[in-house]
């Protein structure tokens, strides 16, 4: 189809790595002349899904994150995936404020912040196999749906 | 990333990015020295940073948990439009000031 562009890329699970993943991201969408606010967005999002492969996925061991972007029209189409842990219960992974690790200073706003940032999000988990974390942002709405409010 | 002390304040001139992998070496560091100088208010300084997670909300919040049990308050200065959102959106404005200038 026209008016389509693919790309994939795999990393390592290293944080070091989190500042590569979210520049590659925005450096893709740009053909979709997005404002700086949506590459923020777009940014914070990849951030906290693979801060979340990172942490919680693989515990901190170093195995390998994939990210799958699709533009088509005025829509990027992402996917974070990792083969590490899973997620037993992702209704309640996805509850504001809810972490796991609450010892290492993790706030439990990860989906909350892809949720407000991105226009879909959904989450594919199986437990032993891994998460697929799958986005959508379309770019040039012009609308800003989440305000100055509280989670 | 710099820290300095004065009296019982501490700031924290945060990095340009503030995600997940600069937040281990400023939650460190900065334990370190709230213990060593009987830290009571430390002062987030957004002024290079133009980008930021929930991993830096988790930053403010453990923070904000050391120093409150001693009376102690967290403020953040120096921020740009984008992380006055992220601030205000996570909440933690409910527990921290923000200033324009220095304090």
């Amino acid at each position: 189809m026209e008016n389509t562009n693919e790309m994939q890329v795999t990393f390592d699970s290293r944080s070091s790595n989190e500042a590569f993943a979210r520049v590659t991201v925005a450096a893709f969408m740009t053909s979709l002349n997005p404002t700086v606010e949506e590459v923020s967005d777009v940014k914070t999002a990849v951030s906290e899904a693979v801060t979340n492969a990172i942490i919680h996925g693989y515990e901190n061991e170093i195995h390998k994150i994939t990210i799958r972007c699709r533009t088509e029209g005025k829509t990027l189409y992402l996917e974070v995936e990792d083969y590490g842990r899973g997620i037993e219960d992702v209704q309640q992974a996805m509850e504001p404020l809810f972490t796991t690790k609450p010892d290492l200073d993790r706030s439990g706003m990860g989906f909350s912040f892809m949720e407000a940032f991105m226009d879909r999000l959904e989450v594919v988990s199986t437990p032993g196999e891994g998460t697929v974390v799958k986005m959508e942002k379309t770019i040039g709405k012009g609308r800003r749906l989440w305000t100055a409010q509280p989670l | 990333m710099k820290y300095q002390v004065q009296e019982n304040y501490l700031t924290i001139f945060l990095p340009s990015e503030l995600d997940h992998h600069n937040a281990e070496e400023i939650r460190k560091e900065s334990d370190r020295l709230i213990e060593h100088n009987h830290i009571r208010y430390v002062i987030f300084d957004f002024r290079d940073t133009n980008f930021m997670d929930s991993s830096g909300i988790g930053v403010i919040m453990g923070r904000y948990k050391r120093v409150y049990l001693l009376g102690g308050e967290v403020f953040a200065v120096h921020t740009n439009e984008r992380m006055k959102r992220i601030l205000s959106m996570s909440g933690v404005t409910k527990i921290m000031q923000i200033y324009e200038e220095d304090l």
